[in-house]
């Protein structure tokens, strides 16, 4: 049984919505997101309790307290201890809705804590000693040919059989 | 993030990205989705609830092991308590209308400045 009748889509579409405000705000060319019409595709290669899963964030290292620091802070990609899960993480910078919720808990955008849960239990073979960061970046470009690469590096360094990455 | 999922896919690594911006991953196109219709920032769960992250990267590992083509999205079956959020997240009205026009020229004359030196 529905519950309502409605004549719109409910989910927010951000590519409308960003657009829109940014025309608002005087800029004239869109921001043009990726489209590919073909998907790469690779399947576990073993059963996934003898797996190891990493993690991928677009959350920043806590940004440092001293102020001079705090001002040459720029983000950078990175690789950080799993064990123990970080208490905080820099995400400011980020396009997410301030106003409807927060960040102050890292598993809510970076299950550590949860993913540790599923090796324990069997679930996964093990988490990685690692979890990896990477800056939101406007351009695509960068995105592809530096930050890609890396977090492909690093997850092969670490033995990761399968990643998880969360956009905020 | 989902054009980093696609170079680890192409290179050989399975991957699930998990979020609440569907219209961007899916526009991208990755393997595996896991989407919960949340305002943007929690892809893991409400802040708080343990319970709640455990089943939603646990569904991001059930698609690991049962998607079996590309563009696989599962929708968590959460909701968020109010649906406010929606109308409200990057809003354009005759309210604000001026001000974001005001940001925007504000913004880019800083731009402008800094790159002059």
């Amino acid at each position: 049984m529905m519950d309502q009748l409605r004549p719109y889509r409910s989910f927010v579409s951000y590519i409308d919505r960003s657009r829109n405000y940014y025309a608002a705000q005087g800029y004239e060319r869109p921001y043009a997101w990726p489209h590919y019409d073909e998907v790469p595709f690779t399947p576990l290669a073993k059963p996934l309790f003898q797996c190891r899963v990493g993690l991928v964030t677009t959350a920043g290292l806590p940004k440092p307290v001293d102020p001079m620091a705090a001002m040459l802070y720029r983000r950078e990609m990175y690789a950080q201890p799993a064990w123990p899960p970080p208490e905080s993480l820099y995400t400011d910078d980020l396009f997410w809705d301030k106003k409807a919720t927060h960040t102050r808990d890292v598993d809510s955008f970076l299950p550590l804590t949860r993913l540790a849960g599923f090796a324990a239990s069997g679930r996964i073979g093990s988490a990685s000693p690692r979890f990896y960061g990477v800056p939101t970046d406007y351009s695509q470009g960068r995105t592809i040919e530096r930050y890609s690469p890396q977090i492909l590096d690093w997850c092969r360094e670490d033995g990761v059989d399968a990643a998880i990455l969360l956009a905020l | 993030m989902s054009l980093v999922a696609r170079h680890l896919e192409a290179n050989g690594l399975p991957t699930v990205v998990m979020g609440c911006a569907r219209d961007i991953v899916e526009e991208c196109g990755v393997a595996r989705f896991v989407f919960t219709d949340f305002p943007l920032g929690n892809p893991a769960g409400k802040p708080g609830d343990a319970g709640m992250q455990q089943a939603i990267l646990g569904t991001a590992l059930d698609l690991l092991e049962r998607a079996w083509m590309p563009r696989t999205t599962v929708q968590t079956p959460y909701q968020w308590p109010d649906d406010a959020w929606r109308e409200d997240f990057m809003r354009v009205d005759e309210s604000n209308r001026e001000e974001l026009a005001r940001q925007g020229k504000e913004r880019r004359d800083l731009q402008a400045r800094l790159k002059k030196g």
